[in-house]
């Protein structure tokens, strides 16, 4: 089975400044780490390989240095690395790098699985997933939480994927793009015969002649995104907070709520 | 900081020892000690961070950076727990023989599932008659055609019931005293080979200790490690190897305790000030942090030193040397870091009391400290007697 995880770099801090002229993210001069929700598909691929056999790659697209990104996996179990490196993909918006990690997936003939996070911690846009899935035109699932069975003869997959109230049961055909959540499994420390492997590794790097990218299609020219504001977000959950004199009174408020809402009896 | 100068592999060895005993043996360490529970998943875990094979040759499986780089995961995973990082520690003891003796038949067969993590191994010499007194050993191997029969019951065994590979040392010819002793590789499962109750210890709790049983116990002559007559010279060479392990180990609660002491003293205000700052406890910890770096650097020179032979039986003198001089210092530095941690030392909520319980083993086991300053003496007087 070919597994293909799509990683991307991040600044290893929650504290980013940001270009008040572009209103994008001021990269430089922060630690770079792997996107913390990357490593889980990091780890599940290694898994999946684990399983049922075959080959995990690792790719991303970035700056030369971003290779520091891809050791980590390598350090992890993933058996081999693409950077997609070139000026020209500078400035790509979600689409123009859904766009350019396609045409990598593509070089590399296709997957039968394709791993990515949720989301990124930085950008936090979730979009380059479903965007890759697109431009392969393959299924998509979202939040998926555990594989629960691969079948590699009729080219099937079922997953659990996670809502907010729950699970929902998925079944794709394969190959498949799924993002997963934190809850997917607990990743495993770097080996020390990975590290060893780390330590050696160079990247396969492709630049976007290598991958016959359409010009048009790529870094901030193929990049229809404009940000016009960063703000965070209102968070759309109800939350309420009760207040009481004692721990008694509190429960007892509560209590009545459960059976205003028919939770309780 | 003193330089060790390690090399690149070694230091990953360190990191990966010491992230491994952060994540996955901190957490479980006050709990298994308290039930006396073994680590079967940590150690299962320890195999795919690639920190059980570290001492067996990459051909076989292993990592191949000797006793140096045993020591080196031994000594970090036991400033966390010793009795968890001894699930290894102790296998690495009852595969010396097959590593130092074995044939490449019985290597291929053996060492690439130790190396992994797959399975534990443990050393069977100690009898209930016979512990200082190794040789005088009760249990017999009785050639019977291909097979030899095995009757008698091995004694405090680290890892006994846990493991799948014993190294085991009978009697085959009594009347050849030292020269009539073999060693055997017995697997978990033979018939006749059962274990007796699990010993409830002082210390190094979440380890196992059991006695091994044997009733008949037929073993086929392609087990025996080297031939028949060889079983005291595996034995003591076995000794020899993996001795610095235990000082390693013992190295590793010496310097944990002496880090749980120094943040404690540094925090705990009494008069209105830290106790770091009265002169007593100033040089408590003076000596406990000396007493420590001493020991390691007599350790790694030790190591290197049988690593660079290829061999350790040229020097049983330096390896009981470090074992000994760890061993104390695990004990001297234990007794003084509950001491400075006080009242709260004594409890069971802070690690130094577990740490205190688990040195004391470190001067017993493997030959007791008094067996090394014999062996000391005796390398001392044949250094000496040579020269002439």
């Amino acid at each position: 089975m070919n597994i293909v995880v799509c990683i991307k770099q991040v600044p290893g801090t929650t504290k980013v400044a940001i270009n008040p002229a572009t209103n994008t993210l001021i990269r430089e001069g922060v630690e770079s780490i792997v996107n913390p929700f990357d490593m889980y598909a990091v780890e599940e691929a290694v898994r999946l390989k684990e399983k049922f056999g075959g080959k995990v790659t690792a790719i991303i697209m970035g700056p030369p240095q971003a290779d520091q990104a891809l050791k980590t996996t390598i350090a992890l179990g993933v058996d081999e690395g693409v950077l997609l490196s070139d000026r020209a993909f500078a400035g790509s918006d979600t689409l123009a790098t859904s766009y350019t990690l396609a045409q990598g997936i593509k070089k590399l003939g296709g997957a039968d699985i394709i791993l990515t996070g949720k989301q990124a911690m930085d950008g936090d846009t979730a979009q380059v997933g479903p965007g890759i899935a697109n431009w392969l035109d393959i299924p998509f699932v979202a939040w998926v939480k555990k594989v629960e069975n691969v079948d590699l003869t009729t080219k099937k997959i079922k997953v659990e994927r996670m809502m907010d109230d729950g699970y929902e049961v998925v079944e794709s055909s394969l190959p498949v793009l799924l993002s997963v959540v934190k809850e997917i499994n607990e990743p495993r420390i770097e080996s020390l015969r990975g590290k060893m492997k780390a330590k050696t590794f160079k990247p396969v790097v492709w630049s976007a002649k290598d991958i016959e990218c359409d010009p048009d299609f790529i870094g901030l020219h193929g990049s229809p995104t404009l940000v016009n504001r960063v703000f965070v977000p209102v968070r759309s959950g109800k939350k309420e907070i009760i207040e009481g004199a004692t721990v008694e009174e509190k429960a007892e408020k509560i209590a009545n709520k459960l059976r205003e809402a028919k939770l309780i009896n | 900081m003193m330089n060790y100068f390690f090399t690149e592999e070694q230091q990953m060895i360190i990191d990966t020892a010491k992230e491994f005993a952060v994540k996955h043996i901190k957490p479980v360490r006050e709990k298994y000690d308290e039930e006396g529970h073994f680590p079967t998943e940590e150690v299962k875990k320890m195999g795919e961070a690639g920190l059980c094979g570290l001492y067996i040759p990459e051909e076989y499986g292993g990592m191949g950076k000797g006793i140096m780089g045993l020591c080196l995961a031994v000594e970090e995973m036991s400033k966390v727990c010793s009795a968890i990082a001894l699930s290894m520690a102790a296998t690495a003891l009852g595969t010396f023989p097959i590593l130092l003796f074995s044939s490449d038949a019985q290597k291929k067969k053996y060492l690439p599932d130790i190396a992994s993590g797959k399975n534990l191994a443990a050393f069977g010499l100690t009898e209930a008659n016979a512990g200082s007194d190794a040789l005088g050993m009760q249990t017999t191997a009785v050639k019977d055609g291909d097979y030899y029969i095995l009757n008698g019951t091995k004694q405090w065994i680290t890892n006994g019931g846990e493991a799948q590979v014993y190294s085991v040392i009978a009697v085959t010819d009594r009347a050849r005293g030292s020269r009539g002793l073999t060693a055997f590789i017995i697997e978990k499962g033979t018939p006749g080979f059962s274990f007796g109750k699990k010993e409830n210890k002082m210390g190094i709790r979440a380890s196992a200790t059991r006695e091994l049983v044997f009733q008949d116990c037929r073993i086929h002559k392609d087990q025996v490690i080297a031939k028949e007559g060889m079983g005291a010279i595996v034995a003591v060479n076995t000794l020899y190897n993996s001795r610095p392990g235990v000082a390693a180990q013992a190295l590793g609660i010496a310097a944990g305790a002496f880090e749980e002491a120094l943040a404690y003293s540094r925090q705990r205000k009494q008069f209105g000030q830290p106790i770091s700052s009265f002169q007593a406890v100033q040089h408590m910890l003076a000596d406990m942090a000396t007493e420590v770096e001493a020991a390691r650097a007599l350790l790694y020179a030790t190591a290197k030193t049988i690593d660079a032979a290829g061999d350790a039986k040229a020097f049983a003198k330096e390896s009981a040397m470090s074992k000994l001089y760890c061993s104390d210092t695990a004990m001297k530095v234990t007794v003084n870091a509950v001491q400075i941690l006080g009242g709260y030392g004594y409890m069971k909520e802070y690690p130094v009391e577990k740490m205190m319980r688990d040195a004391k083993i470190t001067q017993i086991y493997e030959g007791t400290n008094q067996i090394q300053r014999n062996e000391i003496a005796l390398g001392l007087i044949k250094e000496n007697a040579s020269k002439k």
